[in-house]
Order: structure tokens, then C-alpha cells, then sequence
């Protein structure tokens, strides 16, 4: 599992029931389910994907995400996951939305554009930003949407999102245990956030 | 292999859904693979429409030694569905009461019927868990109501490009068709007008794409229109073709009873609603469809799972994406192979 994964796998507690949004193979579920007795649900895109998915026993929607969602009674999920894809997704403050109605807590992962190097790369060379982490020309990248961290904070801000806990992605440990939140926006090339909508 | 015929016991007490019973029921079944100790390998294939016991005959690439479902590990059960004519009892077996074939005399019969027999002969074969009851089309149908109807009983579930009501699209197309036989019945032409409704639902089983690309408007004899009516185009030869080869091997009798049967399908009507249906199974579901089915649509496929999911069953939905419309099951297998593979080894 990357380091994004192992930070995800960490904030679920046993025996919870996850929701997989865009869960690929199931890889993360299937690790949930065996080591913590976790109950999951995956939606993907991919039939390859689906069908290690499956092997694997995860159950699985094959289709789109919004249109999954929306099959889900309220709060029938105690997590649900959005890993590295919220910034492929046409309707994210729908998706955002729906995954707080589904479940209890929201995890949110995104490759964040205003990582340092990704603004060096506007600076410097005037060529929309190519890193690691967004290695996509403009014209074939599937990130659709640009967001920063500081984006995201106050999305959760405007639709009355509680962020329960902000995760910063810094490969160094010692850097992990000191890192001050208010330069993640700077310093760090994912956005990792716990959230959770108040019933209103 | 094995092909034998199970007797129904006492065939009367079987009311069926239309209020009449039948006063001899024979079900005509194939079995491959060794049953294990603990029953614990059973795998119950229900045929689609125009299927028969033959399973290894008819689903050659899913079924066999080696194959998705492997009959070195499974014990396989394939039987002639109630209003077949491959064995089973159906309208063109011989009424015991006039000694002559059933005919129109035949009671209508219905999908839930069907299984009820079925379930008669796993039952008279010592069988009390089935570890997946799987089938297309008109099967899948059975096999979801199998879980309806025996929720204890079923292990797993896989209904293929089917439905949990039939649509008025495929009422139509069948209504057509049966029209057609019976018409032609009046001329004492059954067979000819089983030939026509196969035409007619052959063009159903696939898709404008499949169309294209095997026949384009090819044409099938000379280089130039005739200009006549007879058959100029490779569709049309082929269509014939499909038709008058339908004949040899189905009996328009039991064309009628089946397609009815298949009309009334609808699990609302049966249990109250879809949910009542399923929600006493603890049956795990694979949900295959098919995207280019215009039959059987992919969307009425995703209405079973999204029901499964607000049920909070255990289910996997996958889209298969072909070509050849709703017949991919049976033809084009590849990822139909995959993906029951991957359920069943997951099981």
C-alpha cells in the first residue's frame, strides 16, 4: 500500500463498515475486512478492476460514483472513502454531499495543486504544472478539477462540513510529528481530510 | 455425465399459479461433476428460453472441465424447465386423460412454477443447500426466484441479462411471436410459425452493432438487387436460415407456453415488491449485464442490484461490454467467464 493508503487504512477502526468510492481492485477493503474486520461496499469504474474486486469477495457497483451513491440509504456507511479521485469527478460538492448522507465520517484524499513544486512549475517555467504526483499533460490529464488544500478548507467551510481531522501527507517522519497545519498548503503534495457533516 | 428423468411424486398436490394441476410431471436433467461429501458443490444452471438439460451443449465456453464452472469441482445440476420440450413435461408431451399430446389443453404455467418442480427434484436427489443457482435470461429469472422461493436454500445467486419484471418491450416481442404460431396453428402450420417468431426474436437477441459488423447490407447471392421479394440480403438469408434450423429442435407448443410464462414474471406481483422477494436471503448475488442489450436492458440489471444494495445484500454489479447484445452471454463469453469465475472462487 502507498503511504496515502497506509495513513487511510489507519483512521478506520475495527469492524466499521466502509464504503470504497473508485476502489480499483478492492485492495484497501479486502486489507480492511481481513485485518480489522471491516464490512465494505466498492464503487468502480474499471470491469478489470471489478473482476480482481470480486475474486477478492468485495461486494461491488461497476458504474459511476454519484449514480452509486445514490442507492445508499442515509448513514448506512460508518466511512466513506474518496481516495485520489475528487478531482476527477464533474460534481464534486454533489459527490462531497452524497457521501456525507451515506455515511457517518468522510475521508478525503487529493493530490494537492498548491503543493510547492506544482507552483514552482507555473513560476518558473509557465507550463501547467506536470509533477510525481500529476504527471498528465493538460490536454489528456483526467484531473478536471484544480483544488488546493486551502480550496477545500473552505468548501467544507461554505456547506457546513466539519473537518474532524487534517492529515498531512510529508514523507520525512520527523517532519510528520512537527508539521505546523497552516503550511500543508505549501509543503505537502496530498490533501488527506477527515470530515463530517452535522445533521441539520 | 448423466442424463436421466425424475418422476414427480404425487403430481396433483402441485397446484400451479394458473389453479389446475397436471396429473404427471417428468423432468428431464443432466448432471456433471461428483456430488462432495457435505453437498457443499452444488451448482444449479437454469437454462434460457429455447435451452435445454444440455448445459455443456448449449453454454460450451462457461461450462465444462477446467471451465468457469468446472465440473472436476462442482457437482452440476441442469434441468428441462415445466413447459420445455426437451424431456420435461411440457404442452407437446401426451395428456395420461386422451392419450394424445397436450396442446392448447396445456395449463399456462409460470417461472415460479417452474422452480417449484425444480425444486422437487433437488430435493429428490438428497440436496438441501445449492452453492449457486445461476442463469440468463429466462434463467436468471428462475434463479431469482429460487432466492425467493427457497432463501434458506441458496448459497449464492447469478442472474445474467435479466430482470425482476419483464418489460412490455419484451411482452411485445413475445405476444408478436406467439401471435404468429398461433395463427398459423389455425392453417395447421405451427411450424412455420414457430420459424417466423424465432426470426423475430432472433433480431431481439442482438444488437443493431452485431448486426453491422456480421452482415452490414451484404448481399447474400448475386452482386445486384433483384429487385425482388425473395431474400437478397445476407440478413435475411440468415434470419430464414435460423429459422427453419429453430424448428427441428423446439416444439412451437412449448414456444408458446415459455415465452408466457416469462410475460408474467414480475416479483412485485408475485411477493408485493422486489425487496419482500429478496430480503429473507442471505444469498450472495452477482448481477451481470449486458451493455448493448436492448432486450433485456443493462438498466433493468442495475435496478436488481441498486434493490440489493438498499437491502444491504452482498452484491457485485457488472456490465459486460459487447457487442452482441442480449445473446452475449452465450456467445461472446469471455468476461462473462471472467467474472463468474472470479464470484465463484471468491465464494
Amino acid at each position: 500500500m502507498k503511504l496515502y493508503q497506509k495513513i487511510v487504512f489507519n483512521q478506520i477502526k475495527s469492524n466499521e463498515r466502509v464504503l470504497d468510492l473508485g476502489c480499483g481492485s478492492g485492495l484497501l477493503l479486502d486489507k480492511l475486512r481481513t485485518e480489522k474486520g471491516c464490512e465494505g461496499y466498492g464503487i468502480e469504474k474499471n470491469f478489470d478492476e471489478v473482476i480482481i474486486a470480486i475474486k477478492r469477495g468485495i461486494p461491488i457497483f461497476q458504474g459511476d460514483i454519484i449514480e452509486g451513491l445514490k442507492q445508499f440509504e442515509s448513514k448506512s456507511f460508518d466511512v466513506a472513502i474518496l481516495s485520489q479521485t475528487l478531482q476527477q469527478v464533474i460534481s464534486p460538492v454533489e459527490v462531497l454531499k452524497e457521501m456525507c448522507r451515506v455515511s457517518n465520517r468522510v475521508i478525503i484524499t487529493f493530490p494537492n495543486f498548491g503543493y510547492w513544486k506544482v507552483r514552482m512549475n507555473l513560476l518558473f517555467k509557465g507550463l501547467s504544472p506536470k509533477t510525481k504526483q500529476l504527471p498528465y499533460e493538460w490536454y489528456d490529464t483526467p484531473n478536471i478539477r484544480v483544488i488546493t488544500i486551502n480550496d477545500f478548507r473552505r468548501l467544507c467551510y461554505q456547506h457546513q462540513i466539519r473537518i474532524l481531522k487534517e492529515i498531512p501527507l510529508v514523507k520525512n517522519k520527523f517532519q510528520r510529528v512537527f508539521f505546523p497545519l497552516r503550511l500543508t498548503n505549501f509543503f505537502t503534495e496530498k490533501g488527506i481530510f477527515i470530515l463530517k457533516k452535522d445533521e441539520c | 455425465m448423466t442424463y436421466s428423468v425424475f418422476n414427480f411424486e404425487n403430481p396433483e398436490k402441485l397446484v400451479l399459479d394458473c389453479g389446475e394441476t397436471l396429473p404427471k410431471i417428468e423432468v428431464a436433467y443432466n448432471t456433471y461433476g461428483e456430488l462432495n461429501h457435505d453437498q457443499s458443490n452444488v451448482i444449479l444452471i437454469c437454462h434460457p428460453l429455447t435451452g435445454d438439460s444440455e448445459a455443456l451443449n448449449w453454454w460450451p465456453k462457461i461450462v465444462g472441465p477446467g471451465l468457469a464452472i468446472d465440473t472436476n469441482h462442482y457437482f452440476v445440476v441442469c434441468s428441462n424447465a415445466l413447459g420445455g420440450c426437451n424431456g420435461t413435461t411440457g404442452p407437446a408431451s401426451i395428456n395420461p386423460k386422451t392419450g394424445q399430446p397436450y396442446g392448447l389443453d396445456f395449463p399456462v404455467i409460470t417461472i415460479s412454477d417452474m422452480v417449484k418442480v425444480q425444486r422437487a427434484l433437488i430435493a429428490s436427489l438428497g440436496i438441501n443447500k445449492i452453492k449457486m443457482v445461476i442463469g440468463g435470461s429466462m434463467g436468471g429469472m428462475m434463479a431469482l426466484e429460487w432466492v425467493s422461493q427457497a432463501p434458506d436454500q441458496i448459497d449464492s445467486c447469478v442472474p445474467i441479462a435479466s430482470t425482476t419484471k419483464v418489460s412490455p418491450l419484451v411482452i411485445a416481442f413475445d405476444a408478436v411471436g406467439r401471435n404468429t404460431i398461433l395463427e398459423q396453428l389455425k392453417l395447421d402450420q405451427g411450424s412455420s410459425g414457430l420459424a417466423l417468431a424465432r426470426q423475430l426474436g432472433h433480431i431481439t437477441y442482438l444488437s443493431e452493432d452485431a448486426l453491422e459488423k456480421k452482415f452490414s447490407r451484404k448481399l447474400q447471392v448475386s452482386e445486384k438487387y433483384t429487385y425482388s421479394m425473395s431474400p437478397e440480403f445476407q440478413v435475411e438469408s440468415y434470419l430464414n436460415y435460423q429459422g427453419k434450423k429453430f424448428v427441428d429442435r423446439f416444439n412451437y407448443f412449448s414456444y408458446l407456453y415459455l415465452t408466457k410464462a416469462v410475460s408474467y414474471f414480475d416479483l412485485n406481483q408475485a411477493y408485493g415488491s422486489v425487496e419482500q422477494a429478496l430480503s429473507q436471503s442471505s444469498a450472495k448475488f452477482l448481477v451481470l449485464a449486458i451493455r448493448s442489450d436492448w432486450l433485456y436492458t443493462a438498466s433493468q440489471s442495475k435496478a436488481l442490484a441498486y434493490e440489493l444494495m438498499k437491502l444491504n445484500k452482498h452484491v457485485a454489479y457488472v456490465e459486460i461490454d459487447s457487442d452482441y447484445g442480449h445473446d452475449t452471454f452465450l456467445i461472446d463469453s469471455e468476461e462473462t467467464r471472467d467474472a463468474i469465475k472470479s464470484f465463484l472462487e471468491s465464494l
